[in-house]
């Protein structure tokens, strides 16, 4: 019985202190979204109040939209991350399978020369990246941010893939072999399909860092048809800093759609996670 | 297998792609890079200088001031994180990993939240969090009794830099939680059933069953942390701005670098004297991977289940 009421006062304390943590993580995100709805006098009033029928307000986000060209930042944004995304997993997942399925003379040397990349910042070749992109006429064009982010996902996937790919039954390639399936089918149809999870994972490392991303788009496309979500929300937060209305309207549609994306994939995050890819 | 097998083709296709990608952005800029630190612009046109540009970065005083400047605060920097980021985020990972616990998926949901929020969004937040004049922070501490303790941190240059690393340390926790999470979900059952056995349960099991068997997860998040801190950049700029305020207090490498490179207000764009700070920046990171490779990950024992 003792041991019982013990635990419970633990398992109290443990939940006391996540929730303390949550509270702390989740704070400053719910006093800018609820402030984001009301009037101007409401917020400077009583910021922690939550939007009422007389302050509630939705003057910031007229204000956003009329001014700021959302809805073609949030475009540039979502095509610059899904095609990037794209790439790093088919070339990755291509990478990983001929490193993982075959011996070949150079195999380890290849492995190690293609993680040199987690360890170093691709940030740091900025200065002929640019010079390159002028070159190529590639500035302000988002192909220049896909083929960035596309060199900067691949060494991490192309390692968490090849440990999964390991894990794939010799058995079930070798049977693909003998019906003579070419490497190319077996790699499609058979592998493929089966490290769907470990490549959730990788969509989820690889599509954070991209969307969040200043440092790019601030230097290789700041034109303002090229402007991403994060850029351009960094610009219209400069320009409109004492209009605070707009300040956190922008800052809340900031918010929403990494939240939606996150709430969708968070439980493919958790299983990739937790099968043992990234320890 | 007397005969030599022909050259397999598939394998060239399956890696050519990413191989190329990664060559041609990745691997060519940096050595570029380091290349380019060994220039500078002469009467006519780019001169090679040898190593000239390191003796004026390290030498002359208006460039080394800035640069140790930027390397200590970054160093700074980097110490908070380790010191409150890896622990608390260890902590968390411990509680949300003790069995039969409710609402643990709920949990680690709401933690790692602000991780995937951009540094534009939380930058900001804070800014206007910490803002005297919206006045949520001093609110707050009033609330329960230490308005005294409130000062405009982001504004004073001894406490902006910590006031910084902090923000950027609640950003991050989640990524060593759930590392940590994970490594601690992998402990075998029968490990933890034969320390209970022993007796060994609560505290004493976590710091001598579970602790030394997630060490070497330890050691990569700090390598991570390390690689991550010193190439920051966007937390600096979206609330100090390029200038990195007040009075270069928040200057980390990042920052330096894109001011000199880019130029800022009364500064000209340098790319000389910028790939040289990216090279020393190359250094210093490649110096602590090393460090870690050869001095720490080999004394980490590992164990097999």
């Amino acid at each position: 019985m003792s041991q019982a009421r013990h635990s419970t006062a633990r398992s109290l304390a443990a939940h006391a202190v996540l929730i303390l943590y949550t509270v702390i993580a989740l704070f400053p995100v719910f006093v800018v979204v609820i402030n984001s709805f009301k009037n101007r006098r409401a917020i400077f009033a009583d910021p922690l109040a939550v939007p009422t029928a007389e302050s509630f307000d939705l003057v910031g986000y007229r204000t956003v939209l009329a001014q700021g060209d959302f809805v073609l930042y949030f475009q540039n944004s979502l095509i610059v991350t899904v095609a990037s995304l794209f790439f790093v997993l088919l070339f990755g997942a291509m990478a990983a399978f001929a490193l993982s399925e075959y011996r070949f003379r150079g195999n380890m040397l290849m492995g190690l020369y293609l993680a040199l990349g987690i360890m170093i910042p691709i940030r740091l070749g900025t200065v002929a990246i640019l010079q390159m992109m002028v070159a190529s006429g590639l500035v302000n064009t988002l192909t220049a941010l896909v083929l960035v982010y596309t060199a900067q996902g691949l060494p991490l996937a192309v390692f968490i893939l090849s440990e999964f790919m390991r894990g794939v039954s010799d058995d079930l390639k070798n049977a693909g072999r003998i019906d003579g399936l070419s490497e190319y089918t077996i790699f499609f149809r058979l592998v493929l399909p089966l490290v769907r999870p470990a490549m959730a994972t990788v969509a989820v490392f690889t599509m954070i860092p991209i969307w969040n991303d200043l440092w790019f788009p601030l230097i290789l496309a700041p034109s303002e048809a090229t402007k991403t979500i994060t850029l351009g929300s960094q610009v219209f937060i400069g320009q409109f800093v004492t209009n605070w209305n707009a300040v956190l309207a922008a800052l809340s549609l900031a918010i929403l759609p990494v939240l939606v994306l996150y709430l969708i994939f968070s439980r493919q995050l958790i299983r990739g996670i937790t099968a043992g890819a990234v320890k | 297998m007397a005969q030599r097998k022909a050259f397999r083709w598939h394998i060239a296709v399956f890696l050519a792609p990413a191989v190329l990608v990664y060559t041609a952005i990745m691997i060519v800029p940096l050595f570029g890079t380091l290349n380019l630190s060994l220039f500078n612009t002469g009467e006519e046109g780019r001169v090679f200088v040898g190593l000239r540009n390191f003796a004026t970065l390290f030498g002359d005083p208006r460039w080394s001031a800035s640069f140790w400047n930027a390397l200590g605060n970054n160093a700074w920097f980097f110490l908070v994180h380790m010191l409150v980021q890896n622990p608390v985020g260890v902590a968390l990972a411990a509680l949300l990993s003790s069995p039969r616990l409710r609402g643990a998926a709920f949990y680690r949901t709401a933690i790692f939240i602000p991780t995937i929020l951009s540094f534009v969004i939380v930058g900001f937040v804070w800014k206007l969090i910490l803002s005297p004049i919206w006045g949520i922070a001093p609110g707050m501490l009033d609330a329960v009794g230490l308005k005294g303790l409130f000062a405009p941190w982001l504004g004073r240059e001894g406490t902006a830099l910590t006031t910084l690393a902090l923000i950027s340390v609640w950003q991050f926790v989640g990524i060593p939680m759930m590392l940590i999470y994970a490594a601690l979900l992998s402990i075998p059952d029968e490990v933890i059933e034969a320390a209970e056995m022993d007796g060994v349960t609560g505290w004493s099991q976590f710091w001598k069953i579970k602790l030394p068997l997630i060490l070497p997860s330890i050691g990569i998040i700090s390598i991570l942390t390390f690689v991550g801190n010193f190439n920051a950049f966007d937390l600096i700029y979206v609330t100090q701005g390029a200038l990195a305020g007040p009075n270069f207090s928040t200057d980390i490498l990042g920052t330096f670098l894109y001011r000199t490179f880019f130029g800022f207000q009364l500064q000209i764009g340098d790319p000389h004297m910028g790939a040289t700070i990216a090279t020393a920046m190359f250094g210093i990171i490649l110096l602590g991977v090393s460090f870690y490779l050869f001095a720490i990950q080999r004394r980490l024992r590992r164990y097999q289940f």
